[in-house]
């Protein structure tokens, strides 16, 4: 009786810290959308939202809620499952990347090592790369189902932008995996933190340079948003969606953002490592804490960058976009990874 | 040295490593499921046919979008297929980099060569050409 065997406690506790990270990423993307319209604001010298409670704070639970009580509308040409189908993709593959990030070390609680990572598969770059792919599904999905020829139009841009962007990030990561022989981003980041050794950033400039990029590409952000250019798209692909499933739509770009700050965090810059603090030095918990915040602190400093590049940067023509990352990422990136190879293995004398 | 296990760590890995992967996406389907049931539950229902229709800014529909449409999204689709497969040929290989040394650098610099041979012919075929 293997079912019998199984560690309940373990069970519970993975599914408490899975509560935490799903509301806690939602809570995060919630605030991006204000933190976007503010950052908006400063940027272009206005106030920004200031009306729903104090410094307007309250203004995206008023949006969320808004969503939320507006009438649904299937229009009656659309393929009706396929049009329900498309936003609980697009939101459940942008709930799923988050299982493989380890969000810090261990806590040590109730004479138990907690481990603040849902699943440390040695795989994680893999299992990311797989379910960021499914959320293509939910924008062609979606797009098609509408039966809307902008819609349709923009489901094209999107789904082949993704996917030609896709290649140039995967092909940016292999110089890292070199680096660090490992799949697995706990095993990732604790390389980063050994003493002695550097964030990869220092190893790898170019590859994250091209991995930043096509996170832009993948998360549909400006100046990479062909698929919502409204003044050539009316609305993009989701403009025949209402409320909570134009909402998911929204809402997943937003905990897309999130999530590739924390991982670009986590492969780049050293995860819940603290700089020039030894963690070894600090009691488990007050580490594992103080790791979680480093980490969060980096991630939202990726999500300003997010935010200042879409409010200054125009968009893309779209053969300049597809020049762009088939015919100057893709060399690059091929380029970055023979030159890193050859470098490691001199450096190795071997 | 087998290259495929030590790329999957077979010995490390088991099934219950992604068991909490499994919970999390019942979790995850069930909470978008239900707030969708709950905004289809709490907003107005006030249909009419002009509602329903195709939005198209005001203007008049014409036909639907089930029509061809350009060839080029399926040559990006179907080349990205071809060159997605070829680079996850280098997973393997970067994972097993130091252990294969300039060996396998120089076996993978030919497989490089063969890429760049593949890649170099679909842009003088202009395939990737989004002007013409």
């Amino acid at each position: 009786m293997t079912i019998l065997a199984f560690d309940w406690i373990l069970l519970l506790e993975k599914f408490i810290l899975i509560v935490v990270v799903i509301f806690g990423s939602l809570g995060i993307a919630l605030y991006s959308t204000f933190a976007e319209r503010k950052v908006a604001g400063i940027l272009q010298d206005r106030p920004g939202p200031n009306r729903a409670g104090p410094f307007g704070l309250f203004q995206p639970f008023a949006d969320g809620l808004k969503l939320i009580m507006k009438e649904e509308i299937i229009p009656t040409n659309s393929s009706k499952f396929l049009f329900v189908l498309g936003p609980i993709l697009a939101m459940t593959a942008a709930l799923m990347t988050s299982a493989v990030i380890p969000w810090g070390s261990k806590v040590h609680l109730f004479g138990r090592d907690i481990s603040l990572q849902i699943a440390d598969v040695n795989i994680g770059i893999l299992y990311i790369f797989g379910v960021v792919s499914m959320g293509v599904y939910g924008i062609m999905i979606g797009g098609w189902a509408s039966n809307n020829k902008f819609s349709l139009m923009a489901a094209l841009r999107g789904a082949s932008q993704a996917i030609s962007y896709e290649l140039a990030m995967g092909l940016s990561l292999i110089a890292l995996l070199m680096l660090t022989g490992s799949l697995s981003l706990k095993t990732i980041v604790e390389q980063q933190m050994a003493p002695g050794h550097w964030w990869n950033i220092v190893y790898q400039p170019v590859g994250f340079l091209i991995f930043i990029i096509c996170a832009f590409a993948e998360c549909n952000r400006t100046p990479f948003d062909l698929p919502e250019a409204e003044n050539e798209l009316n609305f993009g692909y989701h403009q025949e969606y209402s409320s909570m499933k134009l909402g998911f739509y929204l809402f997943s770009e937003y905990v897309n953002m999130f999530i590739s700050s924390v991982v670009m965090a986590c492969l780049f810059f050293g995860g819940y490592d603290i700089p020039f603090v030894n963690e070894a030095a600090l009691s488990p918990n007050t580490a594992a804490t103080l790791g979680v915040l480093a980490l969060l602190i980096k991630s939202f400093i990726f999500i300003f960058i997010f935010m200042w590049v879409r409010w200054t940067i125009p968009r893309f023509r779209y053969d300049q976009l597809m020049n762009l990352g088939w015919k100057t990422l893709v060399p690059l990136a091929l380029i970055n990874m023979l030159v890193t190879g050859a470098v490691i293995l001199w450096r190795m004398g071997a | 040295m087998n290259g495929l296990s030590l790329f999957l760590d077979v010995n490390e890995s088991a099934a219950v490593d992604y068991f909490p992967i499994a919970v999390q996406l019942i979790f995850a389907v069930g909470f978008v499921v239900t707030m969708i049931a709950v905004s289809a539950w709490a907003g107005p229902k006030r249909k009419t046919s002009d509602k329903l229709e195709t939005f198209t800014s005001g203007i008049a529909t014409h036909g639907d979008a089930r029509q061809p449409m350009a060839v080029k999204y399926f040559l990006v689709a179907i080349l990205f297929v071809l060159f997605d497969v070829e680079v996850i040929f280098f997973y393997p290989y970067a994972v097993n980099f130091r252990a294969l040394g300039w060996d396998g650098f120089y076996a993978v610099l030919m497989f490089v060569a063969f890429f760049l041979a593949g890649f170099i012919y679909i842009i003088k075929k202009g395939a990737l050409d989004w002007e013409g």
